[in-house]
């Protein structure tokens, strides 16, 4: 089993800004190859889980509250860094997005890479519609998005041989 | 607290944004004056603004007021719709239901038993050090977990906010095929979560009762989720006993006659008090009053983690051993869900019709925190003129209270070192906890303010 380039967008559109996750999902839709897997999520720690194969390539994007804050401003996180983010998040909904990878890394349940690609937030009011710093800031996050999207397609395209368990084959 | 500081916040559904509770002791010469939990609950706007929207929309718009419990919410509210219909949904659809709600329940009790409440017991911080404590038991917990998904998944049309339920039925049923891998793998955890119930039955717990009402409903011949009428049992009448009280029961209609909520100041939740009476809702009472028609491989499971014999009237009332009855609740929803897919034939329309009427009606159902109602009144042509919903939450905030008041008032009797604000933060968290309200959700939530005179 080869591994499969997944991207995740998370957020709730109901919650404006939040929203963004999902927006640049629906962006991305017509740029990116057609095997690429496209999907939303609202954060539940264990169907994040569920989401990835540890052979995967995956990218996550969503908003952040941050404080002090500066709306608009792009942020792109490696895994080890998104994990370490887990570090005082006080999420109100079971784990936290850095939570969620601390737990798949003490599972054993890391994808082969991890990219995530956030913009802060400056309106999580209820509603729908985002704010105009992060709707100015949509594009290039949406142009940040395809290109890691690209870059994991052409790291698999390079792996192929693979083992199912995501390391590199070797001979028996 | 942490989160004063920078951080990454993860918003998530609708309406649980805000769900950060506050607490606050005011302690009086080493005596607990009063505990007050500071508890946003959002059900009170969704009721505003159901007024006026269709009959047939409330399943889909108070499924948002969840992510947890959504088919709590949308199963409560076909009921309540349809009893103003004067339609009563019964045999394979009912049965469908219940197994969508089974789904919930079995996803929404093992997040909390793996991933919020065990930590307490290995004094690990949050789901990622218990992971890699108790990475076996974690791992099994995530399987019966993600069954439950995918119960919630087939039925529900995908796993969060379902769309595929309706008033009168559902949008589409399955075919017994496509139930077929859900049993396969409904079967493969069923021995998963009877070994749960005997992992978390290990645990230490400390000493405590809640000697408050315990009111859920009751169907005799059920364990009941989705059917019969609240039933109260009654406190017991010496402290910390777990002798059976007598049982009252009343109907659904008249609920709101029982249950009356009043404003704090402290609170945008309403408080409940059940004819004058502080009260619990939830797992604990559920076991109190249904615990002889748990399933058999429930019941077993029960009474080998030393809960008594359910088949007898066990009660449970130390809240920190809510986890261990949790853990049977699962092993039941897993084994009913397995036969109610085995009996299933496909019924012989997905939905029924409900023409809207002039007219008033209300359900409850066992949400997993506990009793959840519903009321709607509409006009002729379906439009809503009134909606109440009544969350397990708020239900339990008075006892919740109470908990703490208690829970800190034994910690600061006890001789040696005074206790810290840290201790009695990490103490109420887990007091509070030990109930499984929106709130706890989160692994560190609380804001402590010690007012000490």
């Amino acid at each position: 089993m080869t591994g499969r380039v997944v991207v995740i967008g998370m957020g709730n559109p109901f919650r404006r800004d939040d929203g963004v996750g999902p927006a640049v999902i629906e962006a991305v839709r017509t740029q990116v190859p057609a095997d690429t897997v496209l999907t939303v999520s609202d954060g539940e720690p264990v169907r994040i889980l569920d989401l990835w194969h540890r052979h995967d390539q995956v990218v996550v994007v969503e908003a952040v509250h941050a404080h002090p804050g500066q709306p608009g401003r792009l942020l792109t996180l490696r895994a080890d860094q998104a994990e370490r983010a887990a570090v005082g998040s006080a999420s109100t909904h079971a784990l936290g997005l850095g939570e969620t990878f601390a737990l798949a890394a003490a599972l054993d349940r890391m994808p082969r890479a991890l990219v995530v690609h956030a913009v802060e937030g400056a309106d999580f009011t209820l509603g729908v519609g985002l704010s105009p710093a992060v709707r100015t800031a949509l594009p290039e996050l949406t142009r940040r998005v395809a290109d890691s999207i690209r870059k994991a397609h052409r790291t698999l395209g390079r792996a192929g041989g693979d083992t199912a368990d995501g390391g590199p084959h070797k001979p028996p | 607290m942490s989160h004063r500081g920078p951080r990454v916040l993860r918003l998530d559904a609708l309406a649980r944004v805000e769900g950060e509770g506050a607490l606050r002791l005011t302690v009086n010469d080493g005596t607990v004056a009063e505990a007050r939990l500071k508890i946003y609950e959002p059900p009170r706007f969704f009721e505003a603004f159901l007024v006026g929207r269709g009959h047939y929309e409330p399943p889909d718009i108070t499924s948002r007021i969840c992510g947890i419990c959504p088919v709590a919410y949308q199963m409560t509210a076909c009921q309540a719709i349809e009893r103003a219909c004067g339609v009563t949904i019964d045999d394979q659809l009912a049965e469908l239901r219940r197994l969508l709600y089974y789904g919930e329940w079995i996803e929404s009790q093992s997040l909390h038993i793996h991933l919020l409440h065990a930590p307490d017991f290995f004094g690990c911080p949050s789901a990622v050090e218990l992971a890699r404590e108790q990475r076996e038991a974690v791992e099994r917990g995530l399987r019966i977990k993600q069954a439950g998904n995918a119960v919630m998944e087939q039925l529900g049309g995908r796993a969060i906010h379902p769309v595929n339920v309706r008033i009168g039925g559902f949008h589409r049923v399955p075919a017994r095929a496509e139930l077929a891998p859900l049993a396969e793998r409904l079967r493969r955890i069923q021995e998963d979560a009877v070994e749960t119930v005997r992992w978390v039955a290990g645990f230490d717990f400390p000493e405590a009762s809640c000697d408050y009402d315990l009111l859920a409903l009751q169907d005799p011949g059920r364990y009941a989720i989705d059917s019969g009428t609240p039933a109260a049992m009654a406190a017991p009448d010496s402290p910390g006993s777990d002798r059976a009280g007598p049982v009252r029961r009343f109907a659904v209609d008249e609920f709101e006659q029982h249950v009356v909520e009043r404003q704090v100041p402290h609170s945008t939740a309403l408080q409940s008090e059940l004819d004058g009476r502080r009260y619990l809702t939830g797992s604990l009472a559920r076991y109190a009053i249904g615990g002889r028609w748990l399933h058999p491989l429930a019941a077993e499971a029960a009474r080998a983690a030393g809960l008594g014999d359910p088949a007898a009237g066990a009660v449970v009332r130390n809240p920190f051993r809510s986890i261990v009855v949790r853990a049977v609740e699962v092993a039941h929803a897993v084994a009913e869900a397995l036969r109610i897919i085995d009996d299933y034939e496909p019924p012989p329309r997905p939905y029924v019709e409900l023409p809207p009427r002039p007219a008033a009606g209300c359900a409850a159902t066992e949400a997993p925190r506990g009793l959840l109602y519903h009321r709607y009144a509409m006009d002729a042509d379906g439009a809503l003129t009134q909606a109440r919903i009544v969350p397990p939450t708020a239900q339990n905030q008075a006892a919740i209270e109470e908990d703490l008041r208690r829970v800190v008032q034994t910690r600061l009797d006890r001789p040696g070192a005074a206790a810290t604000d840290e201790e009695l933060t990490a103490l109420c968290e887990r007091a509070i906890r030990n109930h499984d309200p929106c709130i706890s959700c989160s692994a560190h939530f609380l804001d402590l303010t010690v007012e000490r005179a």
